[in-house]
């Protein structure tokens, strides 16, 4: 069953030393739950990027969070680039695993149906083939003869996200979102944060059944408004592009980004 | 500002030439100039009654039909579904090959940028793909990338997708699948075919007589100035804000 926590009592499920999968921006970024997990001092995190990243990853490696990241880019936007991220690189603070979007798809929904890898097309050519020795190109063993990129399943330790609502049962609304769901399929446990909860069941029409996540899926849910601020949260509220920029600008040098880390906690300790 | 704002309606423009024919284009995020391009495209095909142009511009709701989370694109890229793409490049190279993750040494090398992205695959699978980078100047322009994100020949393996053009600040150039190479086709006013020489680090074909790149007319720009910018606010509001406020 699906528990209903409080927003700490979910950020204390992720343990050091796990893999943990996160969304793309604006697709629902479980920021307070981020804030929450860095008040943990969570370390060794192997953070997956489905399939890149922002605000979120920035800040878990500018906070030394991070020993590995698996993403296909970690970028602000219209901000710029992301520092940390940028800084993490050059040092070697992390072990970086270069990706490509799809291919993060392909190891997700290898592990979404219980094979060890999947094949994908394009790819080769790519110096990505020779930084992921993980990744093969095989002759196709079946069909036409031609070769074939194939990569690994990823089946991340926890996914984690923010939606607008889950009802009693822990159902959680994704809408179109659907890489959510194949975030979940693929994770071995899901956590999620939802603006709020509601009293019907989400499951009760086909009209609203179709845009869920059933609670199948989902480990355990925590309540936790304007959950995604900064970023934007679909048919809620747009990122606030001013707090990014403040960040981006911040987040130049480390002694920048350790002020703007301690307040941005403290702001979430308020609001919560 | 005007000077700006002409620069960029001339790419707009340009892109939405570029574009001219294909069902649906899909444009990456980040990217209000192609987004604008062919949301142009879009709209003359509606006036002039042709057939109508899909659009699908990540990060918004109204432009997008795709409903099957991020990977549609992707998958919609495999069926042959999408026509069109815009890459970009820290580096690209005289073969077409791009940079998206950084320069010097992997991976702790001295410049670091975003990453690959979708490059890697949607180059093998997108028929007319369109470089687009407005910097136009020897460290983008190089003779061989430091890393390839992703390659635009590959004989080893069957594909459909690869560059079609290449759009800087500065000129157009068609890429030439044959030749393995860029041809320049025409300069921006008010460069000359000499600007360019200076500012490219790979070589190039360049005819004998380099023709100027046709700025908008009068229709293009009532119908930019109009439709296209107020469509592109709900994704680019900063963007289309500024071009707006220019007319």
């Amino acid at each position: 069953m699906t528990e209903i926590v409080a927003l700490e009592a979910l950020a204390a499920r992720v343990a050091p030393g796990q893999s943990l999968a996160i969304p793309v921006d604006g697709s629902g970024v479980a920021m307070a739950a981020t804030a929450a997990l860095l008040e943990t001092g969570i370390r060794d995190l192997k953070l997956i990027c489905v399939p890149i990243s922002g605000l979120q990853a920035d800040l878990l490696i500018g906070a030394g969070s991070v020993a590995s990241l698996e993403t296909s880019a970690v970028s602000l936007g219209e901000a710029g680039g992301a520092p940390r991220f940028t800084a993490g690189v050059k040092s070697g603070a992390f072990a970086m695993r270069d990706s490509t979007c799809p291919a993060i798809f392909a190891g997700l929904l290898a592990a979404q149906k219980g094979v060890p890898f999947m094949p994908i097309a394009g790819i080769i050519g790519s110096d990505l083939l020779n930084v992921r020795p993980d990744w093969q190109v095989i002759d196709s063993p079946v069909g036409e003869a031609r070769k074939v990129v194939v990569v690994p399943a990823i089946s991340p330790d926890v996914a984690l996200f923010h939606a607008p609502e889950a009802d009693r049962a822990g159902n959680v609304r994704i809408g179109r979102h659907r890489e959510l769901a194949d975030l979940a399929y693929a994770s071995k446990r899901t956590l999620v944060t939802v603006e709020r909860i509601v009293d019907r069941n989400l499951l009760d029409s086909e009209d609203s059944a179709a845009g869920v996540l059933p609670s199948l899926y989902v480990d355990a849910i925590a309540v936790a408004e304007r959950g995604a601020w900064p970023l934007a949260l679909w048919d809620e509220y747009p990122a606030d592009e001013a707090e990014i920029a403040r960040y981006a600008a911040m987040a130049r040098s480390e002694d920048g980004f350790r002020a703007y880390l301690s307040a941005f906690l403290t702001h979430r300790k308020q609001v919560a | 500002m005007s000077a700006e704002r002409e620069r960029r309606e001339i790419l707009i423009a340009t892109i939405a030439d570029l574009l001219e024919g294909i069902r649906h284009v899909a444009v990456g995020a980040s990217s209000p100039i192609p987004a604008a391009g062919a949301m142009l495209l879009r709209a003359r095909s509606e006036l002039g009654g042709r057939p109508p142009v899909r659009i699908s511009i990540l990060g918004s709701q109204a432009h997008n039909f795709f409903t099957n989370g991020g990977i549609e694109l992707f998958d919609c890229a495999a069926q042959g579904r999408v026509d069109a793409f815009f890459l970009g490049g820290g580096q690209i190279d005289g073969h077409g090959n791009i940079n998206l993750v950084g320069t010097g040494d992997y991976p702790t090398g001295s410049v670091r940028w975003p990453g690959s992205f979708g490059s890697a695959y949607l180059y093998h699978l997108i028929p007319r793909v369109i470089l687009f980078r407005e910097e136009h100047s020897p460290r983008v322009f190089v003779p061989k990338v430091d890393f390839v994100s992703a390659r635009a020949m590959t004989p080893e393996v069957p594909r459909r997708g690869g560059p079609h053009a290449l759009l800087t600040n500065m000129a157009l150039f068609d890429f030439d699948r044959e030749a393995g190479g860029f041809a320049l086709r025409s300069v921006h006013p008010p460069f000359t075919p000499a600007d360019i020489r200076e500012n490219t680090g790979f070589a190039y074909q360049e005819p004998e007589v380099v023709r100027e790149t046709r700025r908008p007319d009068a229709a293009t720009l009532a119908l930019l100035r109009g439709r296209v910018f107020d469509e592109l606010a709900e994704t680019y509001p900063a963007f289309a804000r500024t071009m707006k406020w220019a007319a």
